[in-house]
């Protein structure tokens, strides 16, 4: 038997929409899992990815550890893809690029309704945040893109099934949607 | 304000076209426009006060906001550079409290960068309310500091912080013979209007502005459209960074300037002419003035010229900071007191132009070197350069020379001799033709300068061994996009994503793949741009490229990527609001 | 014996004065584009339409047909750098599809499906554009805005007004509205106006009109932009 395909997953500023849809692939995961072995992914419990052949990112980069994750991820996967409308250009989560981070906080932590003791929370365990949420492209290389928000079952089929299957990639029309 | 306007709207004939004209002396009252301005000049003029804001928005020199009673502009040009301008602007900083891109807290001064001024012989310069200043120093800029913390009148200011000289060093068949006032236009009636513009024929003169259209076809295209009128127009927008010839020939042959285009509008059948003069010289704009009083009187313009029934007359255009108006369409938009944006051709102004008449646009060179011809008739200018440039060329040099200023040269003369007059020695390169055009290195100095190999306008910048060519590059990338009238998107986005993909590069954040999406940006610009401009804004990159890959490869990284942002200091606010600074508050700009 | 053009090896027929663009269209033959729409002059400005014309880069839109011409429009160059041009536009403004009353019916974007585009290539601008939602019936969202001109064509052409224009240089330009506040609610604006109507983007939009119809069932979800284009594009030339 020849070895599975390593595949790892993970979410950054993202909101694991992507990841169901991939869920969405229904009675086909049982044909992927044949082939393919998840590492490091919301759906195993590994915390830390080791080598793999290809690393799903949804989400964008919005803070310090979406930056050590990603790298991670980059470091350990031949191929790096980036999932989603989020991944490819910050999406949702960069409406608040518009606003500045120093707002952003003020409104989350000191001057919003109900909130109390107000301060800026300091605890060395938190990521800090970016000053702007970035697409993942700009922060590593990435080799393929699936945009949707998110994109559909047949999308990851159809891309992972062309990978294993040792053909370039590629999406059809019907599979091409920006929403 | 009220009576202010309508007193301008009045002296400038209730005409829409002529809305560059208004909102200069609005600005130069006021320091901006102010909205009531706006309200009201579009109320007398008929037109769409979206029209004015945008016209307003497009040109560096207006403004929607109060500038300083004294508006300092610093010219940014790369000649600048390398005459100390970074040190020098820190310093006028320093000496008028307030930091470029900045009004004073008192409102009495501004600063900002400018374009190229044209002064490149003669810089660092500057302007002072559209006044131009040469060679800036330290002593100057304290002068110029107490004359305006004192709040003195620009009219009270020595007048030597004002002298901009000709610096004419070289000349050969031009420059050496002007012609005399009306000895064009008498050659020309008395040859015939046909033979004389079959003498321009022979003579194989080709326009001196860039492009290198054979004058005589374009004059004898636009005299075979059927109009009843027709247009004549000079460009004398002169906004290529170091291109400074056309400012000398009008301030020292300002009436062989204006004889050529009387000659052009004599041979096509035109009876008005305008000479757009861009915004920075306006330290020649009351001698011109006078010049073309001067020849209304001498019987050269006006009714009935040189007593024949042929009349015409011109009309001095100001510009209002806008590279983009030196290209033909975007010129006569301009005059018709619009946004300088380039239009789509075919239809060419030698059938469309100015208010959709047939026009003639030349360079000012241009017009000196037909009148030239008028006199001389063409063998005599044809028998000089070569087979495919006839005659001379009027070049601007500056830079590292002992001797910067004008040169004249027969085509065909190579890039040594020229250097060795100029006193250039140490030399790593030249830019021929301004940042538009190539970068040549001292491997090609046998070079010729002509059409079919290396074309300029007039510019001429020399770089000597101690320079950076990625510096010179990156401030030609920034002079693009800024510049860049927007209308396409090719060279609206390009020309904005290559300043950043170069700056990245530059400042030492490119990896792998970076100079490869480098170039590909480069050649989509060059490709699918609408005009001259965005068809020619990568030429910096393109040509040094060509010549130093290795300089590019060495400022990249040995890594695969390299973000284009700084990381750690995309931190640095939820830090501060964080209180924090231990190592996890920090990122790698790329993985340890 | 009419006149004609060669594109992509197919011979077309045109008569004196069409564009290339015209011609095509005419002929069933789709050149992608932006700030073209036959009711208005053409502008000539987005440069999706750009074509090889004898060996030149021209625009479509605007380019004049002439006997003879061999022109090559759907091509993989070409095609690759009209996907790199929209990647710009998407880049250059802020355009998040997801959240976007348009998606589906967004030209735009349409194209760049078209064009198979899966990212945005270039660094994002994340520029600090507007909202004016002060009509009560029509919204601009400036971050979605191309400068096609057409709502100022529109408006000017076919409104007998003059609501809209493109002010600014370079990467600054963007679009102003015709009223003393600048707001829109004080412009000669109504929303039964063609410019009102005629955005290929989700700049202008009609409002509380967006999710009549839901996603996944909207105009460029099955058919791509050059069907749609052609057959709409055809039937204004017949009425
Ligand atoms: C961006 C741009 C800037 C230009 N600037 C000038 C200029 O300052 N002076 C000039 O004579 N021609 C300039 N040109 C060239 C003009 O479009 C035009 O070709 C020229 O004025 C024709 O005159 P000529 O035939 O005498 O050269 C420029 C062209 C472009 C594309
Ligand atoms: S190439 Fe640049 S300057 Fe020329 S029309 Fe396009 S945007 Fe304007
Ligand atoms: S305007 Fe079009 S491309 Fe832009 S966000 Fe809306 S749907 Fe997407
Ligand atoms: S608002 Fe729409 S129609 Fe108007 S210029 Fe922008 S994209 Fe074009
Ligand atoms: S998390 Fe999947 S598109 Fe936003
Ligand atoms: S469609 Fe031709 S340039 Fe926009």
């Amino acid at each position: 038997m020849t070895t599975k395909i390593r595949v790892a997953t993970t979410s950054l500023a993202g909101c694991f929409g992507c990841h169901m849809s991939f869920l969405d692939i229904d009675e086909r995961m049982l044909q992927l899992v044949e082939l393919v072995e998840f590492d490091r992914s919301p759906i195993t419990d590994i915390e830390h990815c080791t080598n793999c052949d290809i690393g799903l990112i949804e989400g964008g980069v919005c803070n310090s550890e979406n930056v050590h994750v990603l790298r991670e991820f980059r470091k350990n996967c031949k191929i790096l893809v980036a999932v989603g409308a989020c991944a490819i250009n910050g999406g949702l989560p960069a409406m608040r690029n518009f606003i500045s981070l120093e707002e952003c906080l003020n409104e989350a932590y000191i001057d919003g309704i109900g909130v109390e003791n107000a301060q800026i929370p300091s605890d060395p365990e938190l990521p800090l945040l970016l000053d702007k949420v970035r697409p993942i492209h700009e922060v590593v290389k990435i080799d393929y893109f699936l945009p949707g928000c998110p994109p559909s079952a047949d999308v990851f089929w159809k891309f992972l099934t062309d990978l294993i299957e040792g053909r370039e990639p590629s999406l059809s029309y019907e599979l091409v949607h920006y929403d | 304000m009220n009576t202010f306007i309508h007193d301008l709207i009045e002296i400038n004939r209730y005409q829409p076209n002529h809305l560059l004209h208004i909102l200069r002396a609005v600005q130069a009252h006021y320091h901006y426009i102010p909205k009531a301005a706006i309200e009201q000049i579009a109320d007398l003029l008929a037109i769409s006060r979206t029209q004015i804001i945008s016209v307003i928005e497009f040109y560096s020199f207006f403004h929607l906001t109060p500038q300083g009673q004294y508006e300092i502009l610093i010219s940014d040009s790369i000649t600048d550079h390398l005459l100390g301008k970074h040190e020098l602007a820190a310093y006028l900083e320093e000496q008028l409290n307030l930091k470029i891109g900045e009004v004073r807290a008192d409102g009495l001064v501004s600063l900002a960068n400018t374009s190229c001024t044209g002064l490149c012989d003669q810089g660092p310069a500057g302007l002072v309310n559209g006044h131009a200043l040469p060679r800036l120093n330290k002593p100057k800029i304290d002068q110029i500091t107490a004359l305006i913390n004192q709040q003195t009148p620009l009219e009270a200011w020595p007048q030597e912080l004002f002298q901009v000289d000709d610096n004419l060093i070289k000349s050969d068949l031009l420059l050496s013979a002007p012609i005399t006032q009306g000895e064009a236009l008498q050659s020309a009636f008395k040859r015939g209007l046909k033979e004389t513009l079959n003498e321009l024929d022979i003579s194989g003169l080709r326009g001196r502005g860039g492009a290198g259209f054979k004058t005589a076809t374009k004059w004898k295209f636009c005299s075979e459209e059927l109009n009843d009128e027709r247009i004549v127009v000079c460009n004398a927008d002169e906004g290529e960074p170091g291109t400074f010839k056309d400012r000398v020939l009008l301030n020292s042959y300002a009436h062989q300037v204006y004889e050529g285009m009387t000659l052009c509008a004599a041979i096509i059948g035109a009876q008005k002419g305008f000479l757009y003069l861009r915004g920075e010289y306006l330290h020649l704009y009351e001698k011109l003035e006078a010049i073309l009083a001067e020849r209304r009187q001498a019987g050269l313009l006006g009714l009935n010229i040189i007593n024949t029934d042929f009349n015409f007359d011109i009309e001095i255009c100001l510009g209002a900071g806008a590279y983009i108006c030196g290209e033909e369409s975007a010129l006569i938009e301009s005059l018709e007191g619009k946004m300088g944006v380039p239009r789509n051709r075919p239809p060419y102004p030698v059938t469309h132009g100015y208010l959709g008449k047939p026009t003639v646009v030349n360079n000012v060179e241009t017009f000196l070197a037909a009148a030239s011809i008028a006199v001389n008739g063409g063998d005599w200018f044809a028998s000089i350069g070569t087979d495919k440039s006839k005659g001379t060329k009027i070049l601007s040099i500056c830079g590292d020379c002992a001797q910067p200023g004008i040169y004249e040269y027969p085509f065909g003369t190579d890039i040594q001799t020229i250097l060795d007059d100029c006193g250039a020695s140490d030399v790593l390169g030249v830019q021929i033709g301004g940042p538009s055009g190539t970068f040549i290195s001292n491997k090609e100095f046998s070079r010729q300068l002509a059409f079919e190999d290396l074309a300029t306008g007039g510019s001429f910048i020399v770089f000597n061994e101690q320079r950076n060519i990625l510096d010179i590059v990156n401030n030609f990338t920034h002079f693009f996009a800024h510049e860049s009238c927007g209308f396409c998107t090719p060279c609206r986005v390009g020309t904005s994503l290559l300043k950043n993909q170069l700056d990245k590069i530059v400042d030492g954040h490119g990896s792998a793949g970076d100079v490869v999406a480098l170039e590909e940006l480069c050649q989509i610009v060059k490709k699918q741009s609408h005009c001259g401009l965005g068809q020619t804004a990568a030429n910096p990159i393109l040509t040094t490229l060509e010549r130093y890959p290795e300089l590019y490869q060495a400022q990249l990284k040995k890594i695969s990527y390299e973000p284009g942002f700084d990381l750690d200091g995309a931190l640095e606010t939820a830090r501060r609001l964080a209180k924090r600074d231990d190592a996890a508050a920090h990122l790698a700009q790329v993985e340890e | 014996m009419s006149k004609t053009i060669t594109i992509d090896g197919q011979i077309i027929p045109f008569e004196e004065g069409q564009t290339i663009m015209e011609a095509a269209t005419e002929a069933g033959v789709y050149i992608p584009h932006l700030c073209h729409n036959p009711e208005f002059t053409p502008h000539g400005s987005c440069k999706l339409c750009t074509v090889n014309v004898n060996g030149r880069t021209c625009s479509a839109c605007t380019f004049p047909a002439m006997e003879g011409q061999q022109i090559l429009n759907d091509a993989k160059d070409i095609n690759e750098d009209r996907k790199k041009i929209t990647q710009m536009l998407f880049v250059e403004g802020n355009h998040f599809c997801p959240s976007c009353e348009k998606t589906g019916n967004c030209q735009l974007q349409a194209v760049a499906y078209h064009l198979n585009m899966l990212d945005d290539h270039f660094p994002l601008f994340y520029p600090h554009r507007e909202m004016d939602a002060s009509h009560a019936e029509v919204l601009i969202d400036h971050n979605r805005c191309i400068f096609c001109t057409l709502c100022v064509r529109a408006s000017q052409q076919k409104d007998g007004k003059d609501v809209f224009a493109i002010s600014g240089r370079g990467i600054n330009k963007h679009l102003i509205v015709n009223a003393e506040s600048g707001l829109l609610k004080d412009s000669e604006l109504k929303a039964t106006d063609q410019a009102a109507h005629v955005c290929p983007t989700g700049a202008i939009l009609i409002k509380r009109t967006g999710y009549q119809i839901p996603i996944g069932e909207r105009i460029y979800d099955h058919t791509q932009i050059d069907q749609v284009s052609l057959n709409s594009e055809n039937l204004q030339h017949d009425n």
